[in-house]
């Protein structure tokens, strides 16, 4: 099994026919089982109380929107090296995806920064370079929406993937150089000692699990819409042709 | 290609490239921006660069559509794709027309606009310095907006959801350097990215911007 016979839309519609129902229950449950854990069954901060616990929703969100481009950056190389078909249109299906991950990342620390720093929003490095990264979502998806013939939509949104991805890794720098931040600096990694403590770690880790379980399940599944969007459209036109 | 270029120069300047329009509406920008904000002498000190920055960047932006658009529209351009000269150099060419039409005049015009808005002596040059280092970038990047958007009808509106979000390291880096200079501690960082950042964008996006086109046109 390699990458390359899912190039064929048949066989990727058929296993994802196959899998969907298991990812879809799979990552209601991870997701589930994240989010009580975090909300319900964890102390509350010393200093932040409740409020702690918004970061079960806006760490992995934050997480899969950059996770979410990265995919389509990939995805979209994929297409135009080796004309992937299915990878094209799942780079399509993931734009809208991590555009809301992005979102709810946002809206999350929004809602947690209002009460403890004092603001809804503040011209942090970190909440900025989201800002931006969300804005590069918008200018792909409406790229894709505003072309109408396929082929040339999935190369020009293919190319403006690559040139964004270069900017978007560009402004981040820029905007750490442009302003101090007072978001807090990263808590988590794979590699230290040191990480929040366990009572959060480990239901952290389970929302995360649960996000990017949603987010590969939402990726198959509009990416199989995709393929069928792209089928009836052809079918439509040789209807019209006749 | 030197004949493409100095085409391109020669119809900006005898009108209908829209380089006069961008310059009046930077000039009318620089006025509204005081009656909006208030006219502290302060206040607009403080502002001053990035506030000329934001015009100059969408200034650019109104006459970035016209990079291709005109040759699109007759047929020049089909014909430049299949003349036996490389398309990248084109691209090339067609920004630095553009740049010489629209960012230039604006580059200049700065000056007295930052008289205009009461910036403290001798902080017009490091502005000038700036922008005359970062809008080549801002150029290059209107022409893969351009490029890309080409094939369509209302690709005005897209063309600015594309490229605006590309300019902010360019705009970020050039009001840093237009302050860092004018301000106490002069630090040349700021300035050397924003140069890195321009000779980036001039070497490679005309590859891009030349693949869009080539798929536009297919």
């Amino acid at each position: 099994m390699s990458l390359w016979e899912f190039a064929n839309p048949n066989r990727f519609v058929r296993l994802a026919d196959r899998w969907l129902p298991a990812l879809w229950t799979l990552s209601a449950l991870v997701l589930a089982t994240g989010l009580a854990w975090g909300f319900y069954l964890t102390p509350d901060d010393a200093v932040q109380g409740s409020t702690v616990k918004i970061m079960f929703l806006h760490v992995p969100s934050a997480l899969m929107a950059i996770n979410g481009w990265i995919m389509m950056l990939i995805a979209s190389l994929f297409w135009l090296i080796r004309r992937h078909h299915v990878s094209l249109l799942a780079a399509r299906a993931a734009g809208p995806v991590g555009a809301t991950m992005a979102l709810i990342a946002l809206f999350t620390g929004a809602v947690w920064g209002k009460p403890m720093w004092g603001t809804w929003w503040a011209w942090d490095p970190r909440l900025t370079s989201f800002l931006i990264l969300f804005l590069f979502y918008l200018g792909y998806i409406s790229l894709w929406e505003a072309i109408e013939d396929a082929e040339s939509a999935a190369d020009l949104s293919a190319i403006v993937c690559l040139v964004g991805s270069i900017f978007a890794v560009l402004s981040r720098y820029a905007v750490f150089f442009w302003s101090q931040g007072i978001h807090q600096g990263a808590t988590l990694s794979l590699d230290r000692e040191t990480n929040i403590h366990n009572a959060f770690y480990f239901p952290l880790l389970v929302s995360m699990a649960g996000f990017a379980l949603l987010f590969i399940t939402l990726v198959v599944f509009r990416t199989r819409t995709e393929i069928s969007r792209k089928r009836t459209r052809v079918l439509l036109a040789g209807a019209v042709a006749k | 290609m030197k004949a493409i270029l100095l085409k391109d120069i020669k119809l900006a300047l005898r009108s209908g490239n829209g380089s006069g329009l961008a310059i009046a509406f930077f000039i009318v920008y620089a006025l509204l921006v005081p009656l909006g904000v208030g006219s502290s002498i302060g206040l607009l000190e403080q502002l001053g660069h990035g506030v000329l920055w934001v015009g100059a960047l969408l200034a650019c932006l109104l006459t970035m559509d016209r990079i291709f658009r005109p040759d699109f529209d007759d047929g020049t351009l089909e014909r430049i794709i299949a003349a036996p000269v490389p398309l990248e150099g084109v691209v090339a060419a067609k920004f630095v027309a553009h740049w010489v039409s629209t960012g230039v005049p604006l580059c200049l015009i700065a000056i007295p606009l930052c008289w205009l808005l009461n910036l403290p002596r001798l902080a017009e040059w490091p502005l000038l310095l700036s922008l005359v280092v970062g809008t080549p970038a801002i150029s290059a990047l209107g022409s893969l907006g351009a490029a890309v958007t080409i094939g369509l009808r209302r690709g005005n509106l897209l063309l600015s959801l594309l490229v605006l979000p590309l300019c902010i390291p360019t705009l970020i880096f050039g009001t840093l350097t237009a302050k860092s200079i004018a301000g106490a501690t002069v630090t040349e960082t700021p300035f050397l990215l924003l140069c890195a950042i321009t000779l980036g964008s001039i070497s490679m996006i005309p590859f891009a911007s030349a693949y869009a086109l080539r798929i536009n046109l297919r």
